[in-house]
């Protein structure tokens, strides 16, 4: 890949973003973690838990803020580095975002300063009111940030409008309620619960084997073990689901997923680890285990699963229809009024308007998609294949991390039951170690879900290559190389105080009951 | 959905008009006191504790106040994708310098008091000013180029091109001025707040530095509306103006004519308000603050904002981004929107959730009522910074 515009665009997004997702998933799921303490704290009265809240809160206060950061990044280089992108398809795309600042972020900016303000301003009904309203902010966000990107990997509800040369929508119902996002959704948020839920255990089992903040340490384990264990259920149960649906709507990311270059006779066999070759089309010294792929993906034993190569050969098809759209639509256009264009090219266009997208690959290779040779198409249809090593060994590192959550979580669950967290110590340190697997996980789903929709910015509507800004390399360039040094600095900084908050551990308990000594540090932060 | 035929296309987008409007005049007003407490932040303390003070003067709201400008994004792309598209990529390195500026600003706030040593704290404390003064400054000088027109056009296709907006370019003096008022403004803004939160010699100096700010305002706006009558041209749409079809910049033709921005103010004389809040405005605010009344200041202030942003929006009708290169690609009110449905839905959802969030706003805001007490931070009882 050399640097151009598009590639250092695509680094751009991707490094943002992968950065937003280091701060987000804490933030999921220590908010509903802190709702839930506090819950406790409020319904039992006992002051340990809100202690508790607020040890924890402290650091999910040092983790949010980076959060907001790099969210605000987020929320504008849509335009800035992708400025055809947001005209071809703000008219839906930007809907679920301006919601999501309605209906979350304003919840979750607005209330988090209760948290941390609040503690002796508010009655123990009304603080817990706005840690709730907290956690129920950033996970609506959660939802409506993945209604956006889920209308991007799965793009129902809208069609192409020849008078404004763009996209529109046509069901806001159905962008709201497309199936890819509302799965996502459960995946991406019960990531977000593991993650805190590890990061939580983790931590008390650190304090554990220091022997210290016993009572604070045991108590979080209990709660972080078992919110875990039901989210890395869902996770690993959920996951199955994205695979189901990715079947059904992404059939060449999930080819590319499980690096399946021919098409099998059902039940087609899962490949459990291999060496794909994307030069060589072909996936070295695979080991398969029979039929479990074609069960997971199609949920029946008879339907087959496409390969690469079956795939491809559609994929030209596709261009060829989306030629003729193209040509339909350049009649349309150059019709003088909108209405007197030719009956035969508006037919067309009705009929295969929807694969317009397939031409735009061709951009690539010709100026004009109608002048394409056999050759061009040939080679547009190879590029709908997206990076298929990078795919298979991130998505089965994914996988086996999921796996491996629930038996530690499950592990702790049951230690706890019997009271007996402490008993095994090297237990207590693969917790410790176990803190960054979850975001390892995190960040390779994404991978997994944003690599395997290349070329495409919208499946099938939209390649990547062209929905750039027309902005020089050198600009991104210098952009790029400012985020990079922002992001490492922020990146050292947070760490940096998280550890030391993490040392310091909580601070004695100062609530409204415990009378104030001259000098005492506030819990809150 | 038939729902959306409800309201007409030309109405809806006359009202996404008018919300643009409320989203800007909010993110000026509920940020603004942020940014222009960020900004006298070195001015006016001059121990750690004032700045601590000053600090947590804005420290449990500036998060909810900062999303008016996040929302602001998100609608803008939702209600107008070509302006998003257009202004976003076209001030290309101007906005990377806000997102920097905007990057320290959360992270100072919160990381600023986590530790002790004077070079940590003076770093965020630098990091907090910049963070104020850089967003305040660009997003004026960026004004001041929209009124100039910016150099884009659209093809066919309706991809954009750019030709020749470098950040040197952007920094034309008509635009520096309007990044100077904006930069008063907000400045006048965050005193009015620190005198409403503070009290002692941080009240006193935010007094001076806000009555200065307020004068500065009143006399750079009346300056940059003479420059605009005399040396700015104005655009206005030559063809049939069509309000209710298909979002398509290209149908229209343009022409660039002096004294073209003050043209609604000749038809409408109405409209007069707007300028005329922007200019009384600061002037009164800076007399309320002679007075010593922080409370009303700060609304005679929130006004000014008002009119002087209104100002801008009204004397531009119907354009909303004019295109120096190429007229006929500018964007306005009538041709620069999303569809019709997209524009019906934003509406149903910002009549739901914007009583609400003004609610749950206001209540926050009683909740936190009172001034900011030196001693509790001291003793460090219930405040965070
Ligand atoms: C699954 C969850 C998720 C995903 C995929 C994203 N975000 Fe995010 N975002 C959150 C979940 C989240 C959050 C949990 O709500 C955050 C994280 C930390 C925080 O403070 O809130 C947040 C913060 C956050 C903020 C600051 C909000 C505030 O001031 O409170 C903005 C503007 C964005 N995000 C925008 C985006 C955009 C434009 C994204 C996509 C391109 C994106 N986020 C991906
Ligand atoms: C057996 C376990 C798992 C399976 C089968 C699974 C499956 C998947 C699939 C198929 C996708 C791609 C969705 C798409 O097509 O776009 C995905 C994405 C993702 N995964 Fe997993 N996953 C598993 C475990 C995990 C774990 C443990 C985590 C993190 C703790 C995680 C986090 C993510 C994230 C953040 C995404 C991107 C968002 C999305 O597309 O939903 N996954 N997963
Ligand atoms: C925060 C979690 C996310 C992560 C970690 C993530 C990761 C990535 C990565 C790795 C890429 C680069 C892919 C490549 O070029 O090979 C990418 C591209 C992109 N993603 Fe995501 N993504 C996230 C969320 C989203 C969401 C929620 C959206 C939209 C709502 C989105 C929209 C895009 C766009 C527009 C691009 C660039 C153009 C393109 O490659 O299509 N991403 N993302």
């Amino acid at each position: 890949m050399e640097l151009d515009i598009v590639a250092l665009s695509r680094l751009q997004f991707a490094t943002t973003a992968l950065f937003h997702f280091l701060f987000v998933p804490l933030t999921l799921g220590l908010s509903v973690l802190l709702a839930i303490m506090e819950t406790v704290y409020v319904m039992t009265g006992r002051t340990i838990w809100r202690q508790m809240t607020k040890f924890w809160g402290v650091l999910f206060g040092i983790n949010f803020v980076v959060g907001v950061a790099t969210g605000i990044v987020m929320e504008f280089q849509f335009g800035m580095n992708w400025s055809y992108y947001s005209q071809y398809v703000g008219d839906i795309f930007g809907a679920p975002l301006a919601i999501e600042g309605m209906m979350a972020f304003f919840l979750e900016a607005t209330f988090v300063g209760l948290f941390f303000f609040g503690w002796d301003r508010l009655s123990k009904i009304g603080h817990l009111a706005a840690t709730w309203a907290v956690a129920l902010g950033s996970n609506f966000s959660a939802l409506w940030i993945l209604i956006a990107n889920g209308w991007m990997q799965n793009p129902v509800g809208s069609a192409f409008n020849p008078e404004t040369m763009r996209m529109e929508i046509t069901s806001f119902f159905d962008v709201m309620f497309n199936p890819v996002a509302q799965a996502k959704f459960v995946h991406t948020v019960s990531a977000g619960y593991v993650t805190a839920s590890i990061f939580v255990l983790g931590v008390s089992a650190w304090y554990l084997l220091n022997g210290r903040h016993l009572k604070l340490a045991r108590r979080s384990m209990t709660v972080a073990a078992s919110f875990g264990l039901a989210a890395s259920l869902s996770v690993v149960v959920l996951g199955d689901e994205s695979g189901y649906l990715t079947t059904e709507h992404q059939r060449m990311k999930m080819a590319a997923m499980e690096g399946m270059w021919h098409t099998e006779p059902a039940p087609a066999a899962f490949n459990l680890i291999g060496l794909p070759d994307q030069r060589a089309r072909e996936t070295h010294f695979a080991v398969q285990v029979p039929g479990v792929l074609g069960l997971i993906g199609t949920r029946s034993l008879t339907r087959e699963i496409p390969g690469i190569f079956d795939l491809v050969e559609e994929a030209k098809d596709h261009i060829r229809d989306g030629i003729r759209a193209y040509d339909a639509l350049q009649a349309i256009r150059a019709a003088p009024n909108g209405d007197a264009a030719p009956a035969e090219a508006k037919a067309t266009f009705g009929d295969l308007g929807h694969r317009l997208g397939y031409a735009l690959l061709l951009l690539r290779y010709v100026e004009d998609p109608r002048r394409a040779t056999e050759a061009d198409i040939e080679k547009a249809a190879w590029d709908t294949v997206p990076n298929v090593p990078t795919m298979f060994f991130a998505f089965r590192t994914m996988v086996g991390l999921g796996f491996f959550f629930i038996l530690l979580t499950g592990t702790f669950f049951w230690l706890s039951a019997r009271r007996a967290l402490d008993r095994r110590r090297w237990l207590l340190r693969v917790a410790v170690i176990a803190i960054p697997l979850p975001w390892l996980a995190a960040e390779l789903g994404w991978v997994v879900a944003e690599v395997g929709r290349q070329p495409w910015s919208i499946e099938g509507v939209l390649p990547t290559a062209a929905a750039v800004s027309n902005l020089g390399a050198s600009t991104v360039l210098t952009t790029l190389l400012g985020f990079i040094a922002i992001y490492t600095c922020l990146f050292i900084v947070e760490m940096g105080l998280m550890l030391r908050a993490i040392r310091k551990g909580p601070d004695p308990d100062t609530g409204p009951e415990a009378p104030l000594a001259p000098g005492a540090l506030v819990a809150a932060e | 959905m038939i729902l959306h035929d409800l309201i007409a296309y030309d109405t809806l987008r006359l009202i996404w008009w008018v919300l643009l409007g409320v989203l800007l005049i909010g993110f000026a007003v509920m940020d603004g006191f942020d940014l222009g407490t960020q900004i006298l932040l070195p001015f006016v303390a001059e121990n750690d504790l004032e700045r601590r003070v000053v600090i947590n003067a804005v420290g449990p709201v500036w998060e909810g106040n900062q999303v008016w400008l996040i929302l602001g994004g998100g609608a803008i792309f939702a209600a107008w994708p070509p302006l998003y598209a257009v202004s976003f990529s076209g001030f290309y390195l101007a906005m990377f310098l806000i997102l920097f500026a905007l990057i320290l600003r959360p992270v100072g706030f919160k990381y600023r008091s986590k530790r002790e040593g004077p070079g940590w704290r003076a770093g965020w404390d630098w990091g907090l000013f910049v963070g104020g003064l850089v967003p305040a400054l660009v997003v004026g000088v960026a004004v001041g180029n929209v009124l100039r027109g910016v150099p884009f056009r659209f093809d066919d296709a309706m991809r954009i091109f750019y030709d020749g907006t470098t950040l040197f370019e952007l920094l034309n003096p008509f635009a520096l001025l309007a990044g100077l008022i904006s930069v008063a403004m907000l400045t006048m803004h965050g005193a009015a707040w620190l005198m409403l939160k503070t009290s002692g010699p941080v009240e006193t100096r935010a007094r001076g530095y806000g009555i200065s700010a307020a004068l500065l305002t009143a006399i750079l706006y009346a300056l940059a509306g003479i420059w605009l009558w005399l040396g700015v041209d104005g655009y206005a749409v030559t063809s049939t103006v069509v309000t209710d079809g298909p979002s398509n910049p290209l149908a229209k033709s343009v022409e660039v004519a002096a004294g073209a921005w003050f043209r609604n103010y000749e038809a409408h004389p109405w409209m007069m308000v707007a300028p005329a809040l922007g200019l009384a405005g600061p002037l009164i605010a800076a007399g309320l603050m002679a007075l010593g009344r922080g409370g009303l200041a700060l609304l005679a202030s929130g006004l000014s904002i008002f009119g002087i942003v209104a100002s801008v929006g009204l004397a531009m009708f119907p354009f909303i981004l004019p295109s120096s290169v190429d007229p006929r690609s500018s964007l306005t009110v009538w041709d620069a929107s999303s569809s019709h449905m997209t524009l019906f839905v934003m509406l149903a959802a910002t009549v739901i959730f914007l009583p609400l969030i003004i609610a749950y706003t206001t209540w926050v805001y009683r909740v936190l009522w009172g001034k900011v007490d030196a001693r509790a931070i001291q003793d460090g009882r219930g405040h965070s910074y």
